[in-house]
């Protein structure tokens, strides 16, 4: 007697599950009580057991995809019984749920690569149909063969779209970028239509739908995202959200509104970036450049921000984006309200260039004459309140970012060091977090980076 | 009649420069069945197999066997009076490149392509003339391919005349080794020839502008090729500034500037200019035609398909810039022709081009070097594994230097790869492949390499990059 194998509901709140891990494969014999897949929740990851006894005959939900609870992820039936009705009775699984994870096939990408939904599984193409078979190609050279896996057939490259019975399993014809890049993007590479030699999915490939799905996420009204324009030329990675991240996102999100803010403040002694700074604007002078100590932090912040790459970030509403480069947005005032132009790759630029952007792109900000490009784009910014004897403030986040500084005055204040009363220049930073995508541990994290580069400078070249 | 003229034109496709851009695109036209010709005004094979490449290589393969029979001894080779002499290994190179030149004629014919002698230069609208001895004619095609190469610059301090101040060129021809030469401009080319002069018995110095040999490469291969030369007795002068040479009817005069700002003047018997090369992009009906050029360096600007400012007009190899390397502009020819022919499905990855410097120890790369790739803000992770740890290395004797894998920790990609010693230009291919097939830096490990062998120094600087490799 076949069985169907659901997605259970593992939490009281729990309304949709991600495969994380076959523990079973298709043609894997299956006891009552056997462990299946492993399942994440919006709580944990829990484990799915068999409540019928046989073979694993059929899985319909990819490691890495997500069903809602009641959905049929698997079959499981007696060895040679027909399973054909229960399948039709499915109505047709579509290609990307359909894609059978082998559990003996998630072989990892090696000791940096253990997560798990490997990119490298298999997933089952469709029967060729007149509609989709492709020119017959030759059969792509496999770069690392494994016996255990039947022969692809040659003659089909069409990208599996329109399946309706998977057929036997055959390789997915994709480089190991894309599918590295696909996982990590939470796409399932059977999905994305392949531009390399006889249809294979090439990383341009994965990054234009990973684009194309983003781009259709904001664009579907549901939660109202605004698609954000991303910066030309900036290196970035889209973190799909975990059910975790998704709760997290939506209690926070009912409690403090739109953009869940939370505070960090750090108190720097800032003696030795008072002496950085002497010393720069020494070197400087001969090149009519003069850095203030708001350039310092935006250097400093930006290099610790590419330590710390969970704050350099955009809540996308179903994903972060996460940078590998670091443009700093830098508060203006301008006659009637404030506007943050950009200083791009801000961790890659000296000092002295940074002050003289900063000087320019705030001089026509006052005059109203800055491009589009230079105030969009980027992926954190700072307030500086210091100039008008600000001890300490909070600023308010520039969405989608999700981190902002609030910087203060330096003023000479009485701290306690080593239980003697010394007076000191201190300096307040303020730290606002959009609560969806960074945790207080992150942000505490960041800004103990961002204190340690302001109290000695000279940490910032390490 | 072959291809799809129509009639209307003489060809489908008039290819102007038979060196390996040329001749490659001409052969890849053939193949498809296109009516083509193949304009060139000297030899078939051009720069590189001429004077250029080919019999470069044959002078340095010499220059090897010369080095090794001097360090013979541990292999049990002895010699009586053991004398190394240019004269034959210089005769040597040019049969090597009037075989292959003969070579790329049988291929033309082979691919039914008309070869015209002769000087071509675009008239616009299809058309082109081809002068020779003082006569003209005009033949026309569908589409125009541009392959007129490129030539040694010349500097108004350091001016050409083959006689005392050569070019590469004059470097070939010569039949003895002088007693002294200088070599300024420590690229590919001039590491060459220093390399070729020092085996022969030269006393050779080498002066670059730059803070390091092989400016271009990863500074580790430059630190490395460097130490090699200084051991064979050359002098390197960097970041030094040539003032003035002199040449006289015995010799020339030099005088440079050193980094450290301390004024040289050197008498020596010749020098050897290799400060880079300029475009053919002059007298070849650019302006007739409306084809425009690159703001920087006179070179035709194209697209990654190779298409110039005019349509049906295409350019490849040094003319059209980018590296001025011989297989970079093969590659540009076949997409050239491919794309003429309709089934242009792929265009050039100018990222992907291999560098090869074939003095000893050899030198390799592609990709980002690591300042390059830390400049860029990557996360990157840096394996480098020395020649000592492989055997077949060690065995044959040859142990200087290492394979470097620079790889980015996000999706595990083979950004750079510099590999200096044994084989090198040989073995840089594997990495070429790898970043083609968009392979992660694991499968290179993954993919089992033959032991012993130098390849498996690949997978070992693969696995440094991976924080684990096994004989370091």
């Amino acid at each position: 007697m076949a069985t169907r194998v659901h997605m259970e509901a593992l939490s009281p709140t729990m309304e949709e599950g991600q495969v994380v891990k076959w523990l079973k494969g298709e043609g894997d014999a299956v006891a009552q009580g056997d462990i299946l897949a492993e399942i994440e929740t919006d709580k944990a990851t829990m484990e799915l057991v068999a409540r019928g006894e046989g073979v694993l005959r059929r899985v319909l939900v990819s490691e890495g995809a997500a069903a809602p609870v009641g959905d049929v992820i698997a079959i499981i039936a007696a060895e040679g019984e027909d399973i054909a009705a229960m399948e039709a009775g499915l109505g047709g699984g579509d290609a990307a749920g359909a894609a059978g994870a082998g559990a003996g096939e998630a072989d990892g990408n090696g000791a940096s690569d253990a997560g798990p939904g490997d990119g490298r599984t298999e997933a089952p193409q469709p029967a060729a149909t007149p509609g989709t078979a492709a020119p017959a190609g030759a059969p792509e050279t496999a770069t690392s063969a494994r016996s255990a896996e039947a022969p692809a057939p040659a003659t089909t490259t069409a990208p599996a779209m329109e399946a309706t019975v998977p057929a036997a399993p055959t390789r997915v014809k994709a480089s190991p970028v894309a599918k590295r890049l696909a996982r990590d993007a939470g796409l399932d590479i059977a999905t994305v239509r392949g531009s390399g030699p006889g249809g294979r999915v090439i990383k341009r490939d994965v990054e234009a739908a990973a684009r194309a799905a983003a781009e259709a996420a904001a664009a579907t009204p549901a939660p109202p995202v605004t698609p954000w324009p991303a910066p030309p030329d900036t290196e970035f990675e889209d973190i799909a959200l975990t059910q975790m991240r998704k709760t997290v996102a939506r209690r926070l999100t009912e409690s403090l509104g739109p953009v869940p803010h939370f505070f960090l403040t750090v108190d720097a002694d800032m003696t030795r970036a008072l002496a950085a700074r002497k010393r720069v604007n020494e070197l400087l002078a001969a090149r009519g450049a003069k850095a203030s100590i708001n350039d310092l932090v935006i250097k400093a912040a930006a290099v610790a921000l590419t330590h710390h790459p969970e704050c350099n970030a955009w809540w996308q509403g179903d994903s972060i984006r996460r940078f590998h480069r670091v443009h700093v947005g830098v508060a203006v005032a301008v006659p009637d309200g404030l506007i943050t132009p950009v200083v791009r790759d801000a961790h890659a630029k000296g000092l002295g260039r940074i002050s003289t952007e900063v000087r320019e792109l705030a001089g026509r900000a006052r005059e109203k004459k800055l491009q589009p490009h230079e105030y969009t784009g980027s992926t954190f910014s700072i307030s500086n309140l210091g100039m008008f004897g600000i001890e300490e403030f909070t600023a308010v986040i520039n969405p989608p970012e999700a981190g902002i500084i609030a910087v203060g005055a330096v003023e000479e204040r009485p701290v306690a060091v080593a239980g003697e009363v010394v007076v000191q220049p201190r300096m307040r930073v303020t730290m606002s977090c959009d609560h969806r995508v960074i945790d207080g541990a992150q942000g505490a994290r960041f800004l103990a980076t961002l204190k340690s580069f302001l109290e000695e400078p000279s940490a910032i070249l390490m | 009649m072959a291809g799809n003229t129509n009639g209307t034109t003489d060809y489908d496709v008039i290819i102007i420069g038979g060196g390996p851009g040329g001749y490659v695109a001409a052969i890849r036209a053939g193949q498809l069945g296109l009516k083509a010709a193949c304009v060139e005004a000297d030899k078939l094979g051009g720069v590189c197999l001429n004077i250029g490449c080919i019999p470069t290589k044959a002078l340095l393969s010499s220059a090897l066997l010369v080095n090794e029979l001097k360090g013979a001894g541990g292999h049990g080779i002895s010699f009586d009076g053991f004398t190394a002499d240019l004269g034959p290994a210089q005769k040597r190179s040019r049969k090597v490149a009037s075989r292959l030149s003969n070579g790329v004629s049988f291929l033309l014919k082979k691919n039914k392509v008309d070869h015209i002698e002769g000087y071509g230069r675009l008239l616009g609208g299809g058309a082109v003339e081809v002068e020779k001895d003082g006569g003209k004619r005009r033949i026309t095609a569908g589409d125009i391919v541009i392959a007129t190469g490129s030539r040694p610059r010349s500097l108004p301090f350091l001016e050409i005349d083959e006689e005392r101040i050569w070019s590469s060129t004059g470097a070939l021809f010569q039949e003895k080794a002088p007693e002294t030469l200088v070599v300024v401009g420590a690229g590919a080319v001039g590491m060459e020839f220093a390399d070729i002069y020092n085996a022969y018995g030269t006393k050779v110095t080498v002066i670059e502008a730059l803070d390091r040999v092989l400016p271009l490469e990863d500074s580790d291969s430059s630190r490395t090729v460097a130490q090699a030369f200084k051991r064979r007795k050359m002098d390197i002068f960097t970041s030094a500034r040539v003032e003035s040479t002199v040449a006289r009817d015995d010799g020339v005069t030099i005088s440079f500037t050193d980094k450290r700002g301390k004024a040289h003047t050197l008498d020596v018997d010749y020098v050897l200019s290799a400060v880079g090369r300029i475009p053919n992009t002059e007298d070849i009906g650019l302006e007739a035609a409306g084809v425009k050029l690159t703001e920087r360096g006179n070179f035709i600007a194209i697209d990654e398909a190779t298409r110039t400012s005019v349509p049906g007009v295409w350019a490849v190899g040094d003319c059209a810039g980018n590296q001025l390397l011989a297989h970079k502009g093969m590659h540009e020819g076949v997409v050239a022709v491919e794309h003429i022919a309709g089934i242009g499905h792929h265009t050039v990855d100018y990222g992907n081009v291999p560098n090869c410097t074939y003095c000893h120890p050899e030198v390799a790369s592609v990709g980002l070097t690591e300042e390059q790739a830390r400049e860029k803000g990557l996360d990157i992770e840096v394996g480098k594994f020395p020649w000592a740890g492989n055997g077949r290395a060690l065995a044959a004797g040859d142990s200087t230097g290492f394979i470097k894998v620079i790889r980015d920790k996000r999706y595990s990609e083979v950004v750079g790869a510099h590999i200096v010693g044994p084989h090198a230009t040989e073995l840089i291919a594997e990495f070429v492949m790898a970043r083609h097939l968009e392979s992660t830096v694991e499968e290179i490990d993954r993919a089992m390499h033959p032991h012993p062998t130098l390849s498996e120094a690949v997978a070992e600087g693969a696995l440094g990059a991976l924080g684990r490799a096994l004989h370091v």
